[in-house]
C-alpha cells in the first residue's frame, strides 16, 4: 500500500517537473525566435533592377558554378521569358536553375523590366524553421545552406519559403532532396568572394559588401536621384530583413514581389506553435499515464489485497 | 627570336595601327623577362631588337585619337571587341565627358559629378580602367573602400560594369547595337559557358519536371 502511493508520488514529481521544464524551454524560445535579426557582419547583395537587361550571363554562371545540369534551352536563347507555368506565371526557381531572369512589361516604362529570382537569404530563414530534421543553417556571412545528407525530402520548407525558392529533385527516383541556391558558400563566399552571379553580370546590377552597407548604399542611391527609385528597399525589413535586397523605379507589385509578407520574421508566426510541441510531448505522456493509474487505483489495490 | 618578335609586332602594327601601345608593351615585357632568364650576350641582341621596336612607334601619333582600341579583358569568354575610339569622339561631338566624367579635362555632364568636378582638371590618366577595378568586390577592394573614411566613391561600378553601364546605356538611347553578341563573338569556351552553338542541348531532350 505504502509502496504503491510512493511511486504515484516520485510519477507526478517527475510529470511536474517535465511541465515545468517545457514552459521555461517556452518562454526562451519566445526570447529568441523573432529577435535575432541577423548576423551583425554578415554579407548581403544589393540588386538595382533599374539596371537588369536580361542577357541571362547570371544564370550561365551559376549553372557552371554549383555544376548543374545542361539548361533546356541555351543561355543565349531569349524565348524562354515568354515561358509561363500554371497559373500564367514566369520561370520560377528549379532543381536545374537556382537562379532564373524573368521579364515584366510595365506600362508607361520604356524598356521591359528584367528580375534575377534566387533565395534571398532571410537572416531568419522560413525554411530553417520549418526543417524538423535541421537541415538548415544560416551561416554568420549571410548564407542560408542545407545539408543534402540530412534533407529526407518532406518539402516542408518549400511550403514555408514566403518567396517560392527551394526546388525539389523530382527527377531523382531514389534520393530526391530539396535544391536551392546557397550564395555559393562553398566555393566562394566562406573564402570572402562575391557570388558568381554577382561577377559574371556585365551590368554590374548586382553591389556586394555588408549588408549593413548595402543597406546605407541603397539609401544614398535613393536620395541621389529623386524620383528615379521607388521609395523602398525591399527586402530590408520584408520577414525580418534578407541579404539580397532589391531597389526597382516601378512598385514592387508591379513586378511578382510580395508586398504583403510584413516586417516580422515567419518564425514569430509559429512559435507559440511551435513551443506547444515539446510541451504536448513531454508532458501528455506523464499526464495521462497518472490519469490512467489513478483512475484504475481501485481494481490494482483490491487485486493486490485478493492476491494477498 | 628577333625575327619572330619583330614579325609579330609588325604584324599586329599594320594589321591594326591602333594596337601599337599593346604589342609595345608584350613586346617589352616578354623581353624583360627574357633577359633575366638569358645569358648577357643574348640579353643584349633582344635589347638591340627593343631598341629598334621602341623607336618605330615614336613616328606614329601618341594621342588617343587616331585609334581603335581591342577591349579584351573578356578574352576568356569572347572574342576582343574592335572599339573606334575616333569615330565615338566624332558622335559625342568632342564632349569627352560624356564618357570619361570628368578625367579628360572637359567638363562634367552629368548632374551628380558637377558639384565636385566641375573644375577638376584633366587626370594622369583618362583610361577606364584607372579608376574602375577588375574585382571592385574582391576582399581587398571592399577592405579598401571601407578603411578609407574620407572617400566619397565607396561603391564605383568595377571595370566590365563600367563599360556595360556606359555603352549599352548610351547605345540604348541613340540606337548603337545593344544584342550581347553584336559587340561579343563567343569564343569556343563561351559557346560552352552559355551552352549554345556546338553546345546547345539536344532538342527534345528535356528532363524537367514542375
Amino acid at each position: 500500500m505504502k509502496k504503491l502511493n510512493r511511486r504515484n508520488f516520485i510519477k507526478g514529481s517527475l510529470a511536474g517537473g517535465l511541465a515545468a521544464a517545457a514552459t521555461c524551454n517556452a518562454k526562451d524560445a519566445k526570447a529568441a525566435g523573432g529577435d535575432f535579426g541577423g548576423y551583425p557582419d554578415s554579407m548581403g547583395v544589393l540588386v538595382d533592377l533599374t539596371k537588369c537587361v536580361g542577357c541571362r550571363t547570371c544564370e550561365a554562371a551559376c549553372n557552371k558554378e554549383q555544376g548543374l545540369p545542361e539548361p533546356d534551352k541555351p543561355f543565349d536563347d531569349f524565348s524562354v521569358f515568354d515561358e509561363r507555368r500554371e497559373g500564367g506565371l514566369p520561370r520560377r526557381t528549379t532543381e536545374k536553375a537556382y537562379t532564373v531572369v524573368n521579364r515584366y512589361e510595365v506600362e508607361g516604362r520604356a524598356h521591359p523590366l528584367f528580375r534575377k529570382v534566387q533565395c534571398n537569404h532571410c537572416n531568419e530563414p522560413a525554411c530553417l524553421t520549418s526543417c524538423f530534421v535541421n537541415a538548415y543553417t544560416k551561416t554568420p556571412e549571410g548564407a542560408v545552406i542545407y545539408n543534402p545528407k540530412v534533407c529526407v525530402g518532406c518539402r516542408t520548407c518549400m511550403i514555408a519559403c514566403p518567396f517560392y525558392v527551394p526546388a525539389y529533385s523530382y527527377s531523382s527516383a531514389i534520393n530526391p532532396v530539396v535544391k536551392k541556391c546557397i550564395m555559393c558558400y562553398d566555393t566562394r563566399l566562406k573564402f570572402g568572394r562575391p557570388p558568381a552571379c554577382v561577377e559574371a553580370c556585365p551590368q554590374g546590377v548586382m553591389t556586394f559588401g555588408k549588408r549593413k552597407d548595402m543597406i546605407a548604399l541603397a539609401h544614398e542611391k535613393i536620395n541621389a536621384k529623386p524620383g528615379k527609385y521607388v521609395g523602398h528597399v525591399y527586402g530590408e525589413t520584408e520577414v525580418g530583413g534578407t541579404s539580397w535586397m532589391y531597389l526597382s523605379d516601378v512598385p514592387f507589385a508591379e513586378i511578382g514581389f510580395d508586398t504583403h509578407l510584413g516586417k516580422e520574421p515567419i518564425i514569430s508566426h509559429v512559435k507559440d506553435f511551435l513551443a506547444i510541441v515539446p510541451m504536448v510531448l513531454c508532458i501528455w505522456p506523464a499526464l495521462f499515464t497518472g490519469f490512467h493509474l489513478l483512475a484504475t487505483r481501485k481494481q490494482t489495490n483490491k487485486e493486490n489485497s485478493t492476491k494477498a | 627570336m628577333l625575327g619572330k618578335i619583330a614579325s609579330h609586332y609588325f604584324a599586329g602594327k599594320s594589321r591594326l595601327l591602333h594596337e601599337k601601345s599593346l604589342y609595345e608593351r608584350l613586346a617589352f615585357s616578354f623581353i624583360l623577362k627574357r633577359r633575366e632568364k638569358m645569358g648577357l650576350k643574348t640579353g643584349k641582341l633582344i635589347g638591340l631588337a627593343a631598341l629598334i621596336a621602341m623607336t618605330a612607334p615614336l613616328a606614329l601619333p601618341q594621342k588617343a585619337s587616331c585609334e581603335v582600341f581591342e577591349l579584351n579583358s573578356l578574352a576568356n569568354l569572347f572574342e576582343g571587341v574592335s572599339f573606334d575610339h575616333d569615330m565615338h569622339i566624332e558622335a559625342v561631338s568632342d564632349n569627352c565627358s560624356v564618357c570619361h566624367h570628368h578625367s579628360a579635362g572637359t567638363p562634367p555632364t552629368d548632374a551628380t559629378c558637377i558639384p565636385c568636378h566641375l573644375k577638376s582638371a584633366e587626370t594622369d590618366s583618362a583610361a577606364c580602367n584607372a579608376c574602375h577595378v577588375n574585382e571592385p568586390f574582391s576582399s581587398a577592394s571592399l577592405e579598401a573602400s571601407a578603411s578609407n573614411p574620407l572617400l566619397h566613391h565607396k561603391v564605383k561600378p568595377g571595370l566590365k560594369a563600367a563599360y556595360h553601364q556606359n555603352c549599352l546605356g548610351c547605345h540604348q538611347e541613340t540606337g548603337g547595337p545593344v544584342g550581347c553578341q553584336d559587340c561579343h563573338a563567343l569564343t569556343e569556351k563561351g559557346e560552352k559557358y552559355y551552352n549554345t552553338g556546338q553546345f546547345a542541348p539536344k532538342p527534345g531532350k528535356s528532363s524537367s519536371h514542375h
